[in-house]
């Protein structure tokens, strides 16, 4: 084998916190990685958030983040260890050796500025070419990347084109200095599950022609098994397991590695719908205020007790819009919502008590669902106080009830949420939902922000209390893999509209119609060759692309 | 409270300092407040630290007296336009709506006619007491507090925790007291220190016009006025009541800036 072009040995990085009320510390957070990237190669970095797989990304560009040290080891990079060289060959290297490819491109694009300006930039900075061979390189990158009139694209503001193909001008933007080595942080993530495939066969192919080295960093094993030769699997900075991707995914030798790979083991049988519907949605037509289209067309959906109604699309399909409605925060146009035997009324305020306690709700973002200065026992104990007026002891006795529930223990009642985990927040999170005794819960994408193990536990802590409860979820998410674990009946959303609705394994089942096919295609499965597979099968094309 | 620093320890001091002497004027000042003891100006001397003023009062007691006044005339119009304004504030941003527009475009309405002007055409017409005197910059005041409020307010209205509290069914009395306030202390206690400085300010200019605290009672803006014309003959008593007022500003603004920095640290002052 020849020298390989990224070598990293024993890298340890660290990070100076500032707990409340201590004293700040150095802790690590990365302690003493290695391994190897030929020319031409692909490594994905795989964990959990807080794995320090980003961190170390930027690492090899010499690059600490937000008061993040690099504490030791060394990168290799052609031949020279860059923590030991001098910033001004840093500088040099960054941007023409070694490029970064973010998460979010929305964010990273200067708005004001032409997509071609910022593409050139790096490139014509570094003297690598003038800049109308940088721009010449830079259409021939469009091009390649399916951008579509890539003569012209570059001409456009960052706003002018989707998210998934500003992502795309990301890359085409990393690539143009023509790099040893491109950072892709999580550049997929952000978008949705139509349009990630689109931009990760961009990616590969991309990749695959012009011979770079790349670093992929990621938290879904699906998706990297599908662009990487090798894969590092990380968590709480060490590396857990290093090898191929093949031997990764078909034949992995560590606990945590099994665990990533089987994730979604949740086995849920359809139910058959039961009598009465507990909650009856009938030809909503609904628009925000101050626009003028409807983000619901005539949305007909049912909800039997005791079941879970998947609601599925992508973003701007309206399911979040279809939360709004049913809560009441939202009056719709047109239409009604029966609930419980009896009629919503449209709007918040004229629904009694009895509505709200029986209609409750969990929020995707945990952090921001809880009020950050009450405790855990206040957020679980006002619902009781509120709509049972329990007081005292027996309002402590049925919170440690509900924690016991939720799989936390008694300790958690005086915790602030700062001080919770993701997943446990979101636990908390539904034992507020919990303590009304409600008939229904709104799960609004309450695993997406997740980690895919914590969100396994999540999922299966739902469908326990399901049983226990008797509860009625309508479940809303854009992840299928989800809804195949948990759902009873399904709905599809496409741009407002309920493309197809019913049983799950009615709706799973083909034949068929050209959106659902394309919205189940494009769940990263976690094989090899499965990219290539759905490119070449593909009936229609995403709408962000 | 081991980590303050060494800028917030020296504002801590010097704020305490001020609020005891006002506390326990009575007992640290020698003289009485409106007792002439001595000549018109005297210099300084063993009996009368910082001299005597343009009367023959002793300046020392004079201004601990009106240190004392004019702390307790900022500090009580300082709560009077906090509790209104914030609470006027986050209402309107919970009721939003035409009640937001119509308090709102009141509190424009107020705020574009200068302070000062409005406060002298106020008191030019009222009877010039201490109430008055607080409740008048309590409530001009409570204008910049009212926009202050309701910014912080709009930001928090819009979190998930708010939103589900109004989906229990919570009145607006829960979710301004137990939801929004809570999350706005810091921002809003940061802007007391500054808001107590100008009430300072305010009171002593407002003395220093004729039409804040009335002779005989001392306060550091009447102190000025009574002393400015000794300023010609190089008397610096009208000065000290200068001096004192900025130190305490100083102060309580470093004070202040530790309370900001704390609480908007990284971890979002959850500490």
């Amino acid at each position: 084998m020849s020298e390989p072009l990224v070598k990293v040995r024993n890298l340890k990085i660290g990070a100076t916190v500032y707990p409340p009320g201590e004293k700040p510390h150095d802790i690590e957070i990365v302690h003493g990685v290695d391994f190897d990237l030929q020319p031409g190669k692909v490594l994905g970095l795989i964990g959990e958030s807080g794995a320090g797989k980003s961190t170390i990304g930027l690492a090899s560009m010499a690059y600490g983040r937000g008061g993040v040290k690099i504490t030791g080891g060394e990168v290799w990079i052609n031949g020279r260890d860059v923590l030991k060289s001098k910033l001004r060959d840093v500088r040099r290297l960054r941007g023409a050796e070694v490029t970064y490819v973010s998460q979010s491109a929305a964010a990273s694009f200067n708005p004001a500025k032409k997509i071609m300006e910022q593409v050139i930039e790096a490139a014509v900075e570094q003297g690598k070419f003038s800049k109308k061979d940088a721009e010449a390189r830079a259409r021939t990158l469009f091009a390649k990347l399916g951008l579509p009139d890539p003569d012209n694209i570059g001409e456009r503001y960052p706003h002018q084109v989707s998210g998934g193909q500003l992502q795309r001008c990301m890359t085409a933007l990393a690539l143009c200095p023509e790099p040893d080595l491109v950072v892709f942080d999580e550049p997929t993530t952000a978008l949705d599950v139509t349009t990630q495939i689109e931009v990760l066969m961009a990616i590969k192919e991309a990749i695959r022609d012009t011979g770079v080295a790349a670093l992929y960093i990621t938290h879904d094993l699906a998706v990297v098994a599908q662009v990487s030769d090798d894969i590092m699997v990380l968590r709480h900075g060490n590396t857990v397991e290093y090898g191929s991707v093949d031997q990764i995914i078909n034949n992995p030798q560590e606990d945590y590695t099994k665990a990533l790979v089987s994730v979604r083991s949740i086995h849920h049988e359809e139910k058959a719908p039961t009598s009465e519907p507990v909650l009856s949605v009938r030809n909503i037509t609904a628009r925000y205020k101050g626009t003028n289209f409807d983000v619901l067309h005539n949305v007909n959906v049912d909800l039997h007790p005791g079941q879970t109604l998947a609601v599925v699309g992508e973003s701007g399909s309206g399911k979040s819009t279809l939360a709004r409605v049913i809560t009441g925060l939202l009056p719709p146009r047109d239409g009604e919502i029966e609930f419980a035997g009896r009629k919503l009324s449209a709007d918040l305020a004229g629904r009694s008590q009895e509505d709200l306690r029986e209609l409750q709700m969990i929020y995707q973002m945990a952090d921001v669902a809880m009020n950050p200065r009450q405790t855990v026992g206040t957020i679980i104990g006002r619902p009781l106080e509120f709509y049972f007026g329990m007081r005292g002891a027996e309002k402590r006795k049925r919170i440690l009830e509900l924690l016991d529930e939720i799989e936390l223990g008694e300790s958690f009642i005086d915790r602030y949420p700062a001080e919770l985990s993701g997943g446990q927040k979101q636990r908390v999170c539904i034992a507020r939902a919990l303590a009304a005794k409600p008939k229904m819960i709104i799960c609004d994408e309450v695993t997406s922000a997740l980690d895919p193990l914590v969100a396994d536990g999540i999922l299966k802590l739902l469908l326990e209390l399901q049983k226990i409860e008797n509860v009625a979820y309508l479940f809303i998410t854009h992840d299928l893999a989800t809804v195949r674990a948990i759902s009873d009946n399904i709905a599809v959303m496409y741009q407002g509209k309920v493309q197809r609705y019913g049983g799950k394994t009615e709706v799973l089942s083909p034949p068929f119609d050209d959106y659902t096919d394309l919205l189940l295609s494009s769940v990263p499965e976690m094989r090899l060759g499965w990219l290539e597979e759905v490119i070449a099968n593909r009936k229609m094309e995403s709408a962000g692309n | 409270m081991k980590n303050i620093p060494i800028s917030a320890m020296i504002g801590l001091f010097f704020t305490a300092l001020y609020f005891l002497m006002a506390i326990f004027a009575p007992l640290l000042a020698p003289y009485g407040m409106a007792e002439v003891v001595g000549d018109v100006w005297e210099p300084r001397s063993a009996e009368h630290l910082l001299g005597t003023d343009n009367i023959g009062r002793d300046l020392l007691s004079r201004m601990i007296y009106g240190g004392r006044t004019t702390i307790f005339i900022a500090t009580a119009a300082t709560i009077l336009s906090f509790v209104t304004g914030s609470v006027l504030g986050f209402f309107a941003a919970v009721a939003g709506g035409w009640v937001d527009q119509l308090l709102s475009r009141f509190v424009d309405l107020i705020m574009s006619i200068p302070t000062l002007i409005f406060a002298l055409v106020v008191l030019s017409v009222m009877p010039v007491t201490v109430p008055v005197l607080i409740i008048v910059m309590g409530l001009l005041d409570a204008t910049r507090v009212y926009r202050l409020a309701r910014a912080v307010a709009v930001d928090i209205e819009v979190m998930d925790y708010v939103e589900a509290a109004r989906l229990r069914g919570e009145k607006i009395k829960w979710i301004i007291f137990r939801e929004i306030l809570p999350n706005a202390l810091s921002p809003l206690v940061a802007e007391m220190g500054l808001r107590f400085i100008f009430m300072v300010l305010f009171v002593s200019t407002l003395s220093f016009l004729g039409l804040g605290v009335q002779p005989p009672e001392a306060d550091w803006g009447g102190i000025v006025k009574e002393n400015k014309d000794g300023i010609v003959y190089g008397i610096p008593a009208a000065l000290l009541p200068a001096f004192a007022i900025a130190t305490l500003a100083i102060s309580v603004n470093l004070v202040a800036d530790w309370v900001l920095n704390r609480t908007t640290s990284l971890k979002g002052g959850r500490g």
